[in-house]
């Protein structure tokens, strides 16, 4: 369950915590395109450590590790699936020229499958740290203040603020199923997947029971009694923010040009020099 | 026997749930451990059939540490039943259900659909073999979630808060229930906050606060202390606050038994007579 802890929001305060959430939603963003923007290795090992200053500032490092090293999993498949495929089917991207057998050619394979798999960390690592640093609540009032109906809004941040609460609960049933005698660990992959049935079907029925229970306690308190609802608080810019804007914009300039006019070298480019 | 050494354990949040746990508990035993929430109770037990591992020091269980076995060994003798059915719960018919755990400790054919019958009537649910457990009310559920432990026919049993959300005759059943498991020789470990369960059954029992062992003792002994119940967060039972508030007439304040307590009063009536 490392995942969701690297995507649970900590109330801390720090620089990155108090920023608009719409302003850090635009930075993420960015650096999803930019992630999808590039192949190159170099790039994505660039993209992968601007993030990181952030991550430092908001103090979230422990919490920001653990994310990844849940997504670490993946990741392996990720690689594992580039490798397999670019070996045997060669395609324009890895510009490999089949079959591979010079070592040249199976370096520029493994830096292509390394930054694949880059870019899924480097997009893992960018929506970790907006979800550790942004408040459900926070992230409810910026959906309502771009206008998004509240209904689906509150349905957006009850959502996010069950994630923690399924996570606790999805080991709670293993745990009970552990002690009836299930391994969840054993046997061929097909079996390993059965044996999910019984953490799932527990953890689905008490989300749809619990999802019930929560709309009569809600009706019960009148929820959507007046059709105009204000707010407490309001989101307001600061300078913070406005510099964020600026990094982001400016991020995004530089990347489209450098992707459009400047090529990047391969690293076996570099390292054969 | 089942042996606490110098128990340790710290969750990966950081929090010390248990600090320093020594504790034997011997074949055919029947212990209760009560305390406040976050005390430490369930942690505790769940070190018992290896759901968790210590932090620091060992658990033995027959010998064996727990470090070395896997939780679906240790299951096979030490028997789990969760507090909430619910988190179990997935078959499509209670027979499945009760079957599950059987199926995982590689029964044979014949033995399982034995175990079942046997499992049912124990429990009274036989007319409920083929109704799907979502189906039941929540006193059955409960139910068949025993019956699904008791299947297996494992030496140590171990319910936390089994009286909880149950009606009184239910109650009743169930403390007839869990006594008669232990006459059975079954070593019975309870969590529970229920001093008039406790009082009933009058087991051997630990107070549990922050983690540590408060005190060890009868029933009797401890829970007629009103100084250290209090410092585990509970009350003494009804019959005892009585006995309590009648010391000044020279009344004995270590009765927990409503049996005991009425002989005591008829005998002082009788005399005044």
């Amino acid at each position: 369950m490392s995942v969701f802890e690297g995507f649970k929001f900590r109330k801390v305060s720090s620089v990155v915590h108090n920023l608009d959430p719409r302003i850090k939603f635009f930075y993420v963003t960015v650096l999803f395109v930019l992630a999808i923007l590039f192949t190159n290795l170099l790039a994505l090992i660039v993209l992968f450590l601007v993030p990181l200053p952030f991550v430092f500032m908001a103090r979230v490092n422990r919490q920001w590790l653990r994310s990844l090293r849940g997504a670490a999993l993946l990741a392996i498949f990720i690689f594992a699936t580039n490798i397999l495929v670019g070996y045997f089917y060669p395609t324009s991207n890895t510009q490999i020229i089949h079959p591979v057998d010079t070592t040249t050619e199976f370096l520029i394979l493994l830096e292509y499958a390394s930054a694949m798999t880059l870019r899924f960390v480097v997009l893992i690592a960018s929506f970790s740290v907006f979800f550790l640093t942004t408040s459900p609540d926070l992230l409810g009032l910026a959906l309502q203040q771009s206008h998004i109906p509240y209904e689906f809004c509150f349905a957006f941040t009850t959502a996010v603020r069950f994630v923690p609460v399924l996570a606790d609960e999805a080991q709670t049933i293993m745990d009970a199923q552990k002690a009836r005698g299930l391994e969840l660990e054993s046997g061929n992959f097909l079996k390993r997947v059965k044996n999910y049935i019984p953490i799932l079907i527990p953890l689905i029925v008490n989300a749809i029971r619990r999802s019930l229970e929560l709309a009569e306690a809600m009706e019960s308190r009148a929820w959507g009694a007046s059709e105009k609802r204000t707010n407490l608080y309001t989101l307001k810019l600061k300078r913070s923010d406005y510099i964020l804007i600026l990094i982001s914009v400016l991020m995004l300039i530089i990347a489209v040009y450098i992707r459009l006019y400047v090529p990047i070298p391969s690293l076996t480019a570099l390292l054969s020099l | 026997m089942i042996e606490a050494k110098d128990l340790h354990f710290t969750y990966p949040t950081g929090l010390e749930a248990l600090k320093g746990i020594n504790l034997t508990v011997d074949d055919g035993e029947f212990l209760a451990v009560m305390g406040q929430n976050g005390a430490g109770k369930t942690t505790l037990v769940k070190h018992f059939n290896g759901l968790l591992k210590p932090t620091k020091g060992e658990v033995l269980v027959d010998g064996v540490s727990t470090r070395d076995v896997s939780v679906a060994k240790l299951a096979r003798n030490v028997g789990f039943v969760f507090q909430n059915p619910d988190h179990q719960l997935f078959s499509e018919t209670v027979e499945d259900e009760i079957a599950f755990a059987l199926k995982n400790f590689d029964f044979e054919e014949a033995v399982i659909e034995k175990q079942v019958e046997w499992a049912l009537n124990l429990l009274d649910i036989t007319q409920y073999r083929k109704t799907s457990p979502f189906m039941l009310s929540g006193g059955e559920r409960k139910r068949v979630a025993l019956a699904s432990i008791l299947a297996w026919d494992p030496q140590v049993i171990i319910l936390d808060e089994p009286t909880i959300g149950q009606d009184h005759q239910q109650k009743e059943k169930l403390q007839q229930f869990i006594l008669q498991l232990n006459a059975q020789k079954k070593t019975v470990v309870v969590v529970t906050h229920d001093v008039e369960f406790v009082a009933e059954c009058n087991p051997r029992v630990i107070l549990m606060s922050q983690g540590k062992i408060l005190a060890e003792g009868m029933a009797e002994k401890l829970l007629t202390n009103p100084k250290l119940v209090a410092q585990a967060s509970i009350v003494p039972p009804q019959i005892t606050q009585i006995f309590l508030e009648l010391a000044d007439l020279g009344l004995p304040t270590d009765v927990i038994d409503v049996h005991e307590a009425t002989k005591i009063l008829l005998d002082r009536l009788r005399k005044k007579q």
